[in-house]
């Protein structure tokens, strides 16, 4: 699974890097989303679905990596 | 995801019309109909006008609520910085700082002590105008403009003139700090952003900015201590096992929901929810209580139940207006909770339930002992 995040759509909630800062931070100058760890381990799968279904603005996405990860 | 608390009682989505005209408008209570809404960028938060130059004049320069993207992404661009999740962390010491002495003032007083005039209203205005570095001489007069401007006052005469009082003495505030800009929230914004922000601007963001930090929190925190106060079992929980504090102050949050409504929404096409579509010019108002399944303060509740997981709670709002300083309020609301329920870990209610009055968005006394 790999993380993608829209910047443009972020409204710097801060929610993601509150629930996971192992895998999201945040820019010191607007607020946006920054990723930490673009490809988390399958442990945090649940918990980054999660998150993302939080975001106010939908701008965490989910991607399959390949077909076996599909 | 799961979806909060209980289905509300309304249908979802209700067609009705603007009053007093024939035009069709809508009302969004269902919890996936709100956040379906608030997320779609299909839906202004521009009231509708015939022209650009007429829907210009409508807005409140500096409220972001009312702006619409490529304009709101401009502005709130430069205010989310202040909001990051580590400067709030940063911030934690001077909340610390304030609620400690209010709470040492309060056990100076002695008991009972109304916590709304001793607790509540001073710990917020304290911090509000701390962050935007309003010095601490003009902060009585401040705080006394924004609340007999609040919204549920009578006297629309009195109300308009505060009003006027407190935008002029911001207006002030901000020349003085464009020539010395300070080390605070507005100076900070001078220093940054210069010109690319107006003076109207500049002076409705503090305007806006102040009117959340001071009334939606102190109210949130006035209403939510009503709750706590009111569910003696779940008090008596969180003192037990401070580390719920977290979910007690989602809890709150979202039993609160201090903003009933979100800012009207216009569909500016044609954009189907559910089964019904809502055509381009229409209104739609969305019921954060609804969705929250919340009632207005006052109101007997739903049950308060500080160990279920609310954080999906849409009293934040939803969409790209989310509330730029839920981080800063859920920080407050944890300090002045814990706080409080750490120092007087006995108190109660001084006065029966009954007696407490309620007005739009607090609680107008809190008599406590401990």
């Amino acid at each position: 699974m790999e993380i993608r995040v829209d910047r443009e759509r972020c409204a710097g909630s801060s929610l993601c890097l509150s629930y996971l800062p192992e895998v999201f931070d945040q820019s010191d100058d607007d607020g946006k989303v920054l990723l930490r760890t673009p490809v988390p381990g399958a442990d945090m799968e649940e918990a980054v679905r999660g998150v993302a279904a939080r975001c106010p603005t939908g701008a965490i996405t989910l991607h399959a990596r390949d077909a076996q990860d599909a | 995801m799961p979806k909060p608390l209980k289905d509300s009682d309304q249908k979802p989505l209700v067609a009705t019309v603007v009053p007093g005209t024939s035009d069709r408008a809508w009302i969004a209570n269902g919890y996936d109909e709100v956040r379906a809404i608030l997320s779609d960028d299909r839906f202004s938060t521009m009231p509708p006008a015939k022209t650009p130059e007429a829907s210009r004049r409508l807005i409140q320069p500096g409220n972001l609520l009312q702006y619409d993207p490529p304009e709101h992404t401009r502005l709130r661009r430069m205010l989310t910085g202040e909001f990051t999740l580590r400067r709030v962390r940063a911030l934690e010491p001077l909340v610390e700082g304030v609620v400690k002495d209010r709470l040492d003032a309060m056990e100076g007083a002695g008991q009972p002590v109304d916590l709304v005039a001793h607790f509540v209203w001073p710990t917020t205005s304290l911090i509000g105008c701390a962050l935007l570095g309003i010095p601490r001489d003009d902060q009585a007069e401040l705080v006394r403009h924004l609340d007999t401007n609040r919204l549920d006052n009578p006297d629309r005469e009195q109300r308009d003139m505060a009003g006027t009082a407190y935008l002029a003495y911001l207006d002030k505030l901000m020349r003085l700090k464009r020539r010395k800009p300070g080390d605070d929230l507005l100076g900070r914004l001078i220093r940054d952003h210069g010109r690319s922000l107006t003076d109207p601007e500049l002076t409705g963001t503090a305007a806006t900015l102040l009117a959340s930090f001071i009334p939606i929190t102190g109210g949130t925190l006035g209403l939510g201590l009503v709750g706590l106060l009111e569910n003696p079992d779940q008090l008596a929980l969180l003192i037990e096992r401070p580390e719920l504090i977290d979910h007690a102050v989602e809890e709150v949050i979202r039993s609160v929901t201090i903003i009933p409504h979100a800012s009207p929404r216009t569909a500016t096409q044609d954009v189907t929810i559910g089964d019904q579509v809502i055509k381009s010019g229409e209104f739609v108002a969305c019921s954060l209580l609804e969705a929250n399944g919340t009632r207005a303060p006052g109101q007997p509740q739903d049950t308060l139940d500080i160990t279920r997981d609310n954080s999906h709670h849409m009293a934040f709002g939803h969409g790209l207006h989310y509330c730029m300083g839920a981080s800063l309020a859920r920080m407050e609301l944890r300090i002045a909770i814990s706080g409080l329920l750490h120092r007087f870990p006995k108190v109660r209610l001084a006065v029966p339930r009954d007696e407490l009055r309620f007005t739009a968005r607090s609680v107008e006394s809190l008599p406590v002992a401990w």
